[in-house]
C-alpha cells in the first residue's frame, strides 16, 4: 500500500534536552497506526513537529499527496499544514468553549471555505452559499458523530466524552486526510472508550482516512492498531504489529521496569 | 436555625468592618480644647449597617443558588426583551422616531453631546472588534482615532481636500496604521498586547505634541471646514442638526457592517483566536491573517470617527488623544458586554450622557458615575449585554436552516 506520511529521522532539541533522537515512522495510506511509549517519551512533541507547532531540528516529514510530489512539512505554518489535509485533537482538550458546538465545527470548515472581509459584508449569493454548506456540513458530521442533539449547546457544558468527540468532528470538518488523536480516550469510561473505538473504525472504513493515534489504554490501542510505534526518552524502541509489540522484551522494559518479565496488553 | 453560617458571616464581616473604621469613625480628636472625643454611636451604627446590608446579601444569593432556573429565565429582562421580535419591533420604532425628532426639539447643546455620544459609538463598536471579538486588548486605540483627526485637518489644511474625500481617507490611513501596530505585536498577548499598543498611542500623542512643523504642536489645529452639504451654507445649528444626522447614518452603517462582519467566516475566525489561539491555527486559520485584519478593520472605523470628531469640532489638538480617551473607549465596550452590538451602544451612550446629564449634582457627579461603573462590575460582570450565540434549528437528516 502507498504512504500517506514518513517521517525520517526527526530529531528536536530544546536546548540540551533532545526531546525526539532520529525518530523513523511511516503511516501508509487508510491504516490506523499508534504511538506508544512512557510519559515524557516525546509522543506529543512528534505531534507538534507534526502539525508545525515546533519547527524540527532536523530530519525530513514528508507527506504524500495524490498526483503530487511528497511535501516536506518540515517548518510549515500550522494552519498550512492543516490545509494539506493533516488535522489533529490535542491531548488536554482545547476546544473553543464560549461557543457552540456547531459553531466549533463550523471553525474546522475554515481552511476548506474562502469568503474574505467584501463577501461578508455585501452577502454576494456566493458567499450564502458557502454559509449554507458550511453549515449543513457542519451538521452533517455532528450527525455522523452522534452530537448531533447538543448542536447548540456551548462546547464547555458538554459531558467530557462528548467533548473529546466534539474534538474529532472539529477536526474532521477540516477534511483530513491523515487524523492525529492524541489521547483521544484519556478520562473516558470503558463504555465510552468503546463507543469511540467503533467511531474510529468507521471513520477509516467510510472515509478511507489515515490515523495516527497516541494512546495509554493499551487495549484500545491493541484492537485498533495495525501497526505500533513505541517510543522511549525521544527514541523509538520497537515496531512492528500488536502481537509483536506485546511480546518484545524492550518494550516490556520501558514499560515496567528492569525486572518484569510480564507482558502488556 | 436556617441561616447560622450566614449570620456567622455577617457578623464577621461587620465586625472587620468595625475594626478597620474604627479610626476614623471613633476618634475625633479636638484640637481647640485638646481632647479626644470617643464617639462609640458611631461604631454601632457601622456595624448594624453592614450587618444588615451583607445579610441580606447574603440571602440574596442563597436563594438564587437555591432556585435553578432554565437557561432563558437566567438572561435579564432585558434581554428577553431583546429576543421577542413583538416587543423589540415597538421598541426599535421608538427609538428610530425619537432619534428623528430628537434634534428639532432639543437644545444645541443637546445636539452636541449626543453627538459625542454617537461618536463614542462608533468607536466602541470598533474597538469591539478587536477587544470583543478577536480578544486583542488594545489600549491604544485611540492613536487610531487621532489618526483619523489629523488626517482631515492636515490634509484639508494642505490640500484643501473636502470632507466627504477625507472620510475614507482617513478610515483608510487608520486602518494602514492597524496593520502597522499589528504586525510588531503579532506573536504578543493579553498583558504584553496591552502594553504595547498603549505604548505606540504614547508615541503617537508625543510626537503630535512635539513635531510642530508636522502638526501645529499642543497649539493645535483650528477652523477645521464642517462637512458640506452641496454648498449650502449652514448656520452653526443647521450644521450641527446635520452632523448628527450625518452620525446617525454612519452609525448605522458601522452597525450593519459589524453586524455582518460578525456573523461571517471571519468574525468566527476572530472569536475562535479570542477562544484559543493554537486550536484556531490547527483549524486552519491564518493568525497573522485574523489578527491584522481585526486591526486594521477596528482601525477604519477609529479614524472615520476622528475625521468625524474634527469636522464636529472644527479645532483638533494632542490633548484630545490621551489615555484617558483609550480607556473611556474600552470601558465602553466592557461595561456592554464583549462581542455585544447593543451592549456597546447602551454602554456609550450611558458613558458619555450619564456625567452631562449628573451635572446638576454638581462635584459628586463624578463620585457617582464611579459608583455606578463599581456597581455595574458587581453585578454585572460580563457587561450590560452578555453576547448569546446564534441558535440553528435542523431538521434531522434534511436540514433547514432557520436563524
Amino acid at each position: 500500500m502507498d504512504l500517506i506520511l514518513d517521517i525520517k529521522n526527526l530529531t528536536m532539541n530544546f536546548g540540551g534536552l533532545k526531546a525526539l533522537d532520529g525518530v523513523n515512522l511511516h503511516i501508509r495510506q487508510g491504516e490506523i497506526a499508534a504511538l506508544i511509549g512512557p510519559n515524557g517519551a516525546g509522543k506529543t512533541t512528534l505531534f507538534n513537529c507534526l502539525t508545525g507547532i515546533y519547527a524540527p531540528s532536523s530530519g525530513d516529514i514528508l507527506l504524500y499527496q495524490p498526483g503530487a510530489k511528497p511535501k516536506r512539512l518540515n517548518g510549515l505554518k500550522i494552519n498550512t499544514i492543516t490545509s494539506l489535509g493533516v488535522a489533529r485533537t490535542f491531548q488536554n482538550i482545547r476546544l473553543f468553549g464560549g461557543m457552540t458546538v456547531l459553531e466549533n465545527v463550523m471553525i474546522g470548515r475554515h481552511a476548506r471555505s474562502k469568503s474574505g472581509i467584501l463577501g461578508a459584508i455585501f452577502r454576494p449569493p456566493a458567499t450564502r452559499v458557502e454559509e449554507k454548506a458550511i453549515v449543513d456540513k457542519s451538521y452533517a458530521i455532528l450527525e455522523y458523530i452522534d452530537l448531533a442533539p447538543y448542536v447548540n449547546e456551548l462546547a464547555k457544558n458538554l459531558p467530557y466524552g462528548a467533548q473529546r468527540r466534539l474534538e474529532i468532528a472539529r477536526a474532521l470538518a477540516t477534511e483530513p486526510r491523515l487524523l492525529l488523536l492524541d489521547e483521544p480516550a484519556a478520562g473516558m469510561n470503558p463504555q465510552e472508550t468503546r463507543e469511540l473505538e467503533g467511531l474510529l473504525v468507521r471513520l477509516q472504513a467510510d472515509h478511507e482516512l489515515s490515523i495516527l493515534l497516541i494512546e495509554h489504554d493499551m487495549k484500545l490501542v491493541m484492537n485498533l492498531a495495525r501497526n505500533i510505534f513505541v517510543l522511549d526518552y525521544g527514541e523509538e524502541i520497537a515496531r512492528g504489529t500488536p502481537l509483536e509489540i506485546r511480546h518484545n522484551p524492550a518494550v516490556i522494559k520501558a514499560y515496567l521496569g528492569e525486572e518484569a518479565d510480564a507482558e502488556i496488553g | 436555625m436556617k441561616y447560622a453560617p450566614e449570620l456567622k458571616r455577617s457578623a464577621t464581616i461587620a465586625l472587620w468592618l468595625i475594626l478597620l473604621t474604627f479610626p476614623i469613625m471613633v476618634i475625633q480628636v479636638n484640637t481647640i480644647e485638646n481632647i479626644v472625643v470617643w464617639r462609640w454611636m458611631n461604631i454601632a451604627g457601622v456595624g448594624t449597617v453592614a450587618f444588615v446590608l451583607s445579610f441580606l446579601w447574603q440571602i440574596y444569593q442563597h436563594r438564587k443558588t437555591e432556585s435553578p432556573l432554565p437557561v432563558s429565565a437566567h438572561l435579564p429582562a432585558f434581554q428577553r426583551l431583546l429576543a421577542d421580535p413583538k416587543l423589540y419591533r415597538p421598541m426599535l420604532i421608538f427609538i428610530a422616531a425619537f432619534a428623528l425628532v430628537f434634534p428639532f426639539t432639543a437644545s444645541h447643546y443637546q445636539i452636541n453631546i449626543m453627538s459625542t455620544a454617537l461618536i463614542y459609538i462608533m468607536l466602541g463598536l470598533g474597538l469591539n472588534i478587536e477587544v470583543g471579538l478577536a480578544g486583542l486588548l488594545d489600549l491604544g486605540y485611540v492613536a487610531f482615532y487621532a489618526v483619523g483627526a489629523y488626517s482631515y485637518a492636515l490634509l484639508n489644511y494642505h490640500f484643501g481636500l473636502g470632507f466627504w474625500t477625507l472620510l475614507p481617507a482617513g478610515a483608510l490611513l487608520a486602518a494602514f496604521f492597524g496593520i502597522l501596530v499589528g504586525f510588531p505585536v503579532l506573536r504578543l498577548r493579553g498583558d504584553y498586547l496591552a502594553i504595547v499598543t498603549l505604548a505606540f498611542a504614547e508615541i503617537l500623542r508625543l510626537v503630535l505634541e512635539n513635531w510642530n512643523a508636522l502638526s501645529f504642536g499642543p497649539s493645535g489645529i483650528s477652523n477645521i471646514p464642517r462637512p458640506g452639504l452641496f454648498g449650502i451654507e449652514l448656520t452653526l445649528e443647521q450644521s450641527a442638526v446635520y452632523m448628527y444626522f450625518l452620525l446617525i447614518a454612519l452609525c448605522l452603517l458601522t452597525i450593519f457592517v459589524i453586524y455582518r462582519l460578525q456573523h461571517s467566516r471571519i468574525g468566527r475566525a476572530w472569536v475562535a483566536l479570542r477562544e484559543d489561539e493554537l486550536a484556531c491555527q490547527a483549524m486552519g486559520i491564518d493568525k497573522t491573517r485574523a489578527k491584522l485584519t481585526a486591526f486594521a478593520l477596528g482601525a477604519t472605523w477609529a479614524g472615520m470617527a476622528g475625521v468625524l470628531f474634527a469636522a464636529k469640532t472644527t479645532f483638533i489638538n494632542p490633548a484630545s488623544f490621551t489615555f484617558m480617551e483609550s480607556a473611556m473607549i474600552l470601558a465602553i465596550v466592557v461595561l456592554g458586554g464583549m462581542g455585544s452590538i447593543v451592549g456597546v451602544i447602551i454602554a456609550a451612550l450611558a458613558i458619555i450622557l450619564l456625567p452631562e446629564y449628573l451635572r446638576v449634582l454638581g462635584d459628586y457627579r463624578m463620585l457617582l458615575f464611579g459608583a455606578a461603573l463599581i456597581g455595574m462590575m458587581v453585578f454585572r460582570p460580563r457587561g450590560l449585554i452578555t453576547p448569546s450565540s446564534r441558535t440553528y434549528v435542523f431538521q434531522p437528516s434534511e436540514h433547514q436552516e432557520r436563524t
